[in-house]
């Protein structure tokens, strides 16, 4: 099979393109990061979206979704990128659908997947709970008790945390912090009152949470996926983001690089075109090559999540580990190659530098990734 | 069943009929390769029958033209012959530039004649190719050649010099840039023609490198008689007079494409399996990571560049096989392929330390490490260097001005 996008994906990717330039412009985020309001999204956009069927746009038809699977997802996601759309979609549609749709129960299903492809209902993912990521690093406690477990602990950096509905926490039920064995998710009510969220704006202007909880009673119905084997439910469920989060890297990273190399072919010191200097040239030139070889890694991440999502992992930390890497050389790049004017508030390619370096801390970075390859790979 | 699904099995039972044991051992290396050519002798009388199988399909070339030799694939087809190939490890049935760089030349500016004599020639084994680009004083700046082409009524008469000439002294005709007008701006004075090697005046010398044997020589043209033309519409001329720079850089799209996307990166040079290498040489610390860290984020990065580059050969194959073309992105590729193959041996030479330092009374061994990494830095000088790809690549794809 070609390691390109079909005809459907095509007329998506032409969808969103036109939609997304419309009607979420870096304008409209702009708006939002000025006006501050208490979602950090617009919600009358997201339920525009949800009407087009993003918001379900993994989740199969029968639960109210579009069935685009993850090229689908990293279609919209790499447009996002390039207009820094912020909304509920990574967090809701990506890892909240993926947990539900690929580890959950009948029942959780039935109660989950048609409210988020119908944009109502919020999720978010809770899994660090230091600073850099390193999800089997997991202290957070799930008690057991009587027929259920009781919860306490905290994470930080939960995307969308301050609004979602509900919580998929990575809990610990047995083993020490460190062990990948005794990890089990829990599916939870986001506004039960033992569990406070602290709103934690970003440097991207996108908001996150740090969440502590303390002695919420959960039942064993609560659980997603497997007792003490959640590791690999986690897994996949990071996977999923790990692509859609890179595809959403290289929007942006493509689009900065767009934008400077037209500056390349405008700005003009000395008496030329300041893209007429060898010295930017060849800068310009090897960038060019780092994202072509960054775009087809994130291809093929998300290709492979639709063909077998079960052996996926590795190619997730490719993409996530180029992009890392890339998507901040032409972040960086953009702003130097702008000189003065790109470090003015009032020009976009900082809002891309800001959003590119928290979007790779988030699910590990080039360095974690590399790390997990070389392990994985018997190094 | 697709017409391609229909192919793919086909393909997969001849290869299954056709490729003796033998040739499925993956053998890339130049030495396990079928080059042809007058000189040429096989190694093996099972790489003797595969050549001839292949060759009896139209294999040898498989996307040429039917009536030249090829087999007339489409790129999808041949990409889908390649795919099943690999899947058994068959090793390619015959290599050279015939194949991977005047071929193509050709099918865009010969005539009908020509193709037919050297195209076929190629297809068949019978000739291998060397290529006259590069002089002295022409390198980068390849269109400042200045090897002297006289027009002597019914014959051309050549002098000059080429440098770089890769297996000339095995080669049996060579695709040579000559000037045939020296008034003219640079690039409107340069002509393609094609000359056997074995012509009087034509002299070789072999050039020892830093690794010390390499396929490189110098070639010498000391009034070399060529004949206007080898038969009815066969000149020894390719395209126009004068135009020559035009077949010129339709080649080198090619000969970056072919460097951009062969295997030196593969095999034991290449930047696969290094760490697996390097756990065996150096060993695991008790967390079961290699007892060096700084090396072993080195090799995890460069196996990881190395996947995300074998992926984009595979997407801009698919993209030029989808009609719109690899173009000037093969620049993209010689220049990611020749920095992988260089970091390859880099880190395996690291890996082994001293060990791959010691040479021994001999010299450096032809096919040793050490005569690899010396090897390979010259991959991002060979068929244009880095910098010339960055040139062409702000040039022709991101459009940026000229100074």
């Amino acid at each position: 099979m070609p390691l390109l996008l079909n005809e459907e994906q095509e007329m998506l990717q032409d969808a969103a393109n036109g939609f997304l330039t419309e009607k979420a412009p870096v304008a409209a985020f702009r708006k939002v990061r000025d006006n501050k309001p208490a979602d950090g999204f617009c919600r009358e956009l997201w339920l525009e979206m949800a009407q087009m069927g993003w918001a379900g746009i993994i989740v199969d038809e029968e639960h109210g979704g579009s069935g685009f699977g993850y090229v689908g997802a990293g279609v919209l996601a790499e447009q996002m990128g390039r207009n820094l759309t912020a909304s509920p979609f990574f967090a809701t549609s990506v890892l909240g659908a993926t947990a539900i749709q690929k580890y959950g129960t009948k029942k959780q299903k039935d109660n989950n997947l048609a409210a988020i492809s119908s944009g109502e209902m919020l999720f978010a993912l809770a899994v660090d709970e230091g600073p850099r990521h390193n999800p089997a690093r997991i202290k957070f406690l799930a008690k057991a008790a009587g027929n259920g477990f009781v919860l306490s602990g905290t994470k930080t950096f939960v995307i969308d945390g301050h609004v979602a509905d509900k919580l998929i926490i990575a809990a610990r039920t047995s083993g020490a912090e460190g062990d990948i064995l005794g990890i089990t998710l829990f599916l939870v009510d986001a506004d039960a009152p033992d569990i406070m969220r602290e709103h934690t704006p970003m440097v991207d202007s996108r908001n996150a949470a740090n969440i502590s909880v303390d002695g919420l009673e959960v039942t064993g119905d609560d659980i997603l996926g497997e007792l003490g084997g959640g590791y690999g439910a986690l897994e996949g469920i990071l996977s999923a983001g790990r692509a859609v989060l890179s595809a959403e890297m290289s929007g942006s990273a493509q689009q900065v690089f767009e934008v400077t190399t037209d500056y390349l072919k405008e700005r003009e010191q000395f008496g030329q075109k300041i893209g007429s200097f060898q010295g930017l040239q060849h800068r310009a030139a090897h960038l060019a090559t780092e994202i072509e070889m960054m775009k087809s890694a994130v291809l093929k991440s998300l290709k492979d999540l639709d063909q077998d999502f079960e052996n996926a992992g590795m190619t997730c930390s490719l993409a996530k580990a180029k992009t890392g890497q890339i998507a901040q050389l032409a972040t960086k790049e953009a702003i130097q190659m702008h000189g003065g004017i790109g470090v003015t508030d009032e020009y976009d390619v900082g809002l891309y530098f800001k959003r590119v370096h928290v979007a790779q801390q988030m699910f590990g970075d080039a360095g974690f990734h590399s790390d997990r390859w070389a392990k994985n790979s018997g190094f | 069943m697709s017409d391609l699904e229909k192919f793919r099995a086909e393909v997969r039972t001849w290869l299954d009929e056709n490729c003796p044991v033998e040739m499925r051992d993956g053998d890339i290396t130049a030495e396990g390769q079928c080059w042809g050519g007058r000189q040429w002798e096989f190694q093996s009388e099972v790489q003797k029958i595969w050549f001839e199988r292949a060759l009896t399909k139209g294999y040898t070339v498989p996307t040429w033209p039917k009536e030249y030799g090829g087999a007339g694939l489409s790129g999808e087809e041949a990409k889908i012959l390649d795919e099943e190939r690999q899947a058994i490890n068959a090793r390619k049935p015959l290599s050279n530039f015939g194949i991977s760089m005047l071929g193509p030349a050709l099918l865009a500016y010969g005539t009908h004649e020509q193709k037919q004599q050297h195209l076929t020639g190629i297809a068949r084994g019978e000739i291998r190719w060397c290529q006259g680009y590069s002089e002295p004083g022409a390198g980068s700046d390849l269109a400042s050649l200045k090897a002297k082409c006289e027009d002597k009524g019914d014959h051309w008469l050549i002098n000059g010099q080429k440098i770089w000439t890769s297996n000339a002294d095995i080669s049996d005709w060579i695709f040579c840039l000559v000037r045939t007008d020296f008034d003219a701006p640079k690039h409107q004075g340069i002509t393609f023609i094609l000359i056997d090697m074995a012509s009087e005046g034509i002299s070789v010398k072999p050039i020892v490198l830093i690794s010390g044997h390499s396929p490189f020589c110098e070639t010498f043209f000391d009034n070399v008689k060529v004949p206007k033309s080898y038969g009815e519409g066969n000149a020894s001329v390719v395209g126009e007079i004068n135009r020559g720079w035009d077949v010129a850089k339709n080649l080198l799209v090619h000969e970056r494409g072919m460097l951009g996307t062969m295997s030196p990166l593969r095999g034991t040079t290449g930047p696969e399996n290094l760490g697996k290498f390097a756990a065996e040489q150096i060993g695991l610390d008790a967390a079961g990571r290699l007892d060096d860290p700084a090396l072993r984020q080195s090799i995890a990065q460069a196996e990881l560049d190395n996947w995300a580059y074998n992926l984009t050969v595979e997407r801009l194959t698919d993209e030029a096989n989808a009609g719109n073309g690899l173009g000037a992105k093969s620049s993209m590729l010689k220049y990611a392929a020749s920095e992988l193959t260089k970091r390859g041996t880099e880190l395996r030479m690291d890996i082994e330390g001293t060990t791959a330092a010691t040479i021994g009374d001999d010299g450096i061994e032809y096919g040793s490490l050490a005569n690899n990494w010396l090897y390979n830095r010259a991959y991002s000088i060979l068929g244009g260097t880095t910098e010339v790809q960055f040139n062409i690549i702000s040039k022709r794809v991101l459009g940026l001005p000229s100074q």
